[in-house]
């Protein structure tokens, strides 16, 4: 019951009007981000936090705002998908392969209708499932000692390493890389300048906000160069607006197995929304497609895939908020937003900042309200937002980015960097080097050399602490597998697949 | 072959980073690992990296063959350009400027760039700076603006 009166506390702190409004323009600005093509929910994400910190909203109002545009993104990604046939967001790929036919047989209405239903179911069943979770899990991590924190964030980045990439050795570089960087400015312990060439720029470190910028928005618009996405497959006859019931009734199950899997893929480091829909795709397929439908256009296909990945989208926030460890990229940018008001998720917070904890999780229900109330009508005026021609949008994203980048500290010295720093991570992804783990390092660098550092204070420099207790032997067991088993299990997906044809 | 590219990137960054990191020394220690440590480990994993990069370069996707490379270079001019200029310029102008040839590489007339981007530029500048709070330099437009 104490977890009952924690949810009306913060749905106290959701209803107050700001928090409703930020709410609201969150779902919209992300349903938009999220149905732009080559624009994903870490875009939304990164360029907003800035501009949110510089308009001084309070943390819990702009933990809000980014939730919403996350969990709004893996809602818009599913109409270009529908209408389009081009994703619109990576969470959103299966959804394609049974929309787009849906859309051609004229049934895009249907498609659209049920695919944002299901989309507010998975999102729902995620939430609840924090609200059950999360508080259990933040109690047990209370226990952890400086030793398991860096066992659990080793086992974070062996996640993202074996589940994210074809090349676990260019994740594992990604995540050296922005650990490295957060190695930059003023050693706290010692009081040692590291990296910083003798500039006063950087004696603070390199900043949040220009990295993610530069990563995620700078870079981004390189690469959209070579991709103009026109408009020019849009189906425009979408047909019936709304599902009925017997088609309600078709893709319940289907729809609720998919949410509970997505929150348990969800909740794992490193596998998200991506790796939640394709297995829920495969598994739905597999559990009730007898006629072999799926993929000409069964309404089923495009209802799992959707439930799941905005069930893991949501299910990503429970190691965010009960471990302080963010598993992916989206989540990684939303400590680093909160880090901008020096409050550290952990354990912790669920005991010193119920107010945030609980009004952002009461938030989550009220914006899948609001995204659910947009999509359904909505859709319409949603997709002539892909008539917006790329020349207006990319310049208009690099000025909000300045924006933002410029917001924090108001130099040139940062603008630079974040120009550098973007045609880096441009080279750096296009021969194949994933970014979620680089921020990821950047944002845990910090931390986890505090950690180490601590642990082996404790023993007097005796590595053997880091496996003394079973749980930190327990995370170092599991970070191993996650290591090994993914690219066993690839190699030997792809023997079997030749075997036939020898 | 340009995965070998990049692992001999790595390998050379970590090589300054630990030629760098190697005079890092605390006066006074408290504590058994020092500011030293931590950058050493990550160097000799990026050393690592870059090393099996190397020795197992993955086969060229051909990622590089539809890269346009003019509009790419044009664009990351303008924006340096557009960083540099950013507080002397000041953002309504400077933004105006930056619409004329990004706009251009993503497929728009230098024209109608310009005027996009001139209306863009004001109305963000007034949108975050008068409603929002969030600061920009006004630059040569100062005299104008900073009396409205």
């Amino acid at each position: 019951m104490d977890t009952l009166g924690h949810l009306m506390t913060g749905f106290g702190v959701a209803f107050t009007p700001m928090n409703l409004l930020v709410a609201a323009l969150g779902s919209l600005i992300g349903t938009i981000v999220g149905l732009l093509p080559g624009l994903g929910p870490i875009n939304g994400v990164a360029i907003l936090m800035p501009v949110a910190f510089a308009m001084k909203l309070p943390p819990e109002t702009s933990l809000i705002l980014l939730a919403a545009v996350y969990i709004g993104c893996e809602y818009g990604g599913r109409i270009s998908s529908i209408l389009l046939n081009v994703p619109g967001d990576a969470g959103a790929i299966m959804t394609a392969l049974d929309g787009y036919p849906m859309a051609r047989k004229g049934m895009g209405g249907v498609a659209l209708s049920i695919s944002a239903w299901s989309s507010f179911v998975g999102s729902v069943v995620a939430t609840v499932g924090i609200v059950l979770f999360a508080p259990l899990l933040a109690r047990w991590a209370l226990s952890f000692g400086p030793a398991e924190y860096f066992a659990l964030m080793c086992f974070a980045f062996a996640c993202i390493a074996g589940l994210m990439g074809e090349a676990p050795i260019k994740a594992g570089i990604a995540a050296v890389i922005g650990l490295s960087m957060a190695c930059v400015g003023l050693d706290s312990n010692s009081g040692v300048y590291r990296f910083t060439g003798g500039d006063v720029h950087l004696s603070d470190g390199i900043q949040f906000v220009v990295v993610v910028i530069g990563v995620f928005s700078i870079s981004e618009i390189l690469l959209m160069l070579e991709s103009h996405h026109g408009a020019a497959g849009l189906i425009t006859n979408t047909g019936r607006k709304m599902f009925n019931m017997q088609e309600l009734r078709y893709t319940w199950w289907g729809t609720m197995r998919s949410s509970v899997v997505g929150f348990i893929v969800g909740v794992l480091p490193g596998a998200g929304a991506t790796i939640a829909s394709a297995m829920t795709y495969t598994m739905e397929k597999r559990l009730t497609d007898k006629e072999g439908s799926f993929g000409q256009g069964d309404i089923r296909g495009v209802a799992a895939p959707e439930a799941a990945n905005n069930s893991a989208a949501t299910g990503s926030f429970v190691p965010m908020l009960t471990l302080g460890v963010p598993g992916s990229g989206t989540t990684a940018v939303m400590v680093g937003a909160l880090a901008l008001y020096n409050i550290t998720p952990g354990p912790a917070l669920f005991t010193q900042q119920p107010t945030l904890v609980w009004g952002f999780i009461a938030s989550l229900f009220l914006a899948n309200v609001m995204l659910l109330l947009m999509n359904i009508p909505m859709a319409g005026v949603f997709t002539r937002m892909l008539s917006v021609p790329l020349w207006v949008l990319a310049p208009g994203i690099l000025a909000v980015s300045a924006v933002g980048v410029y917001a924090v500290h108001a130099t040139t010295f940062d603008l630079v960097l974040m120009v550098a720093l973007g045609v880096m991570a441009y080279l750096l992804r296009k021969q194949g080097v994933p970014m979620a783990p680089l921020i990821l390092g950047f944002v845990l660098g910090d931390l986890m050399e505090q950690n180490l550092r601590r642990a082996l204070s404790i023993t007097n420099g005796d590595a053997g602490i880091l496996v003394e207790s079973p749980i930190s032997i327990g995370l170092w067991v599991c970070a191993v597998l996650m290591l090994v088993v993914p690219p066993l299990m690839r190699a030997y997906g792809r023997r079997s697949a030749q075997a036939p044809a020898a | 072959m340009t995965d070998r590219f990049l692992g001999a990137a790595c390998v050379i960054a970590a090589a300054c980073m630990a030629w760098t990191a190697y005079g890092y020394a605390a006066a006074f220690s408290y504590e058994p690992v020092g500011p030293r440590a931590f950058p050493m480990l990550l160097a000799s994993l990026l050393a690592t990296g870059g090393l099996w990069l190397i020795a197992k370069p993955a086969p060229d996707a051909g990622q590089y063959t539809s890269v346009p490379l003019k509009l790419v270079a044009l664009c990351i001019g303008a924006i340096f350009l557009y960083a540099f200029g950013f507080e002397k310029v000041g953002f309504p102008i400077a933004t105006a400027l930056l619409m004329v040839p990004v706009g251009i590489a993503f497929g728009g007339s230098a024209l109608k760039s310009l005027a996009v981007g001139a209306v863009m530029g004001l109305l963000l500048y007034f949108m975050f700076d008068r409603l929002l709070d969030v600061m920009l330099p006004a630059g040569w437009l100062a005299p104008i603006l900073l009396g409205l």
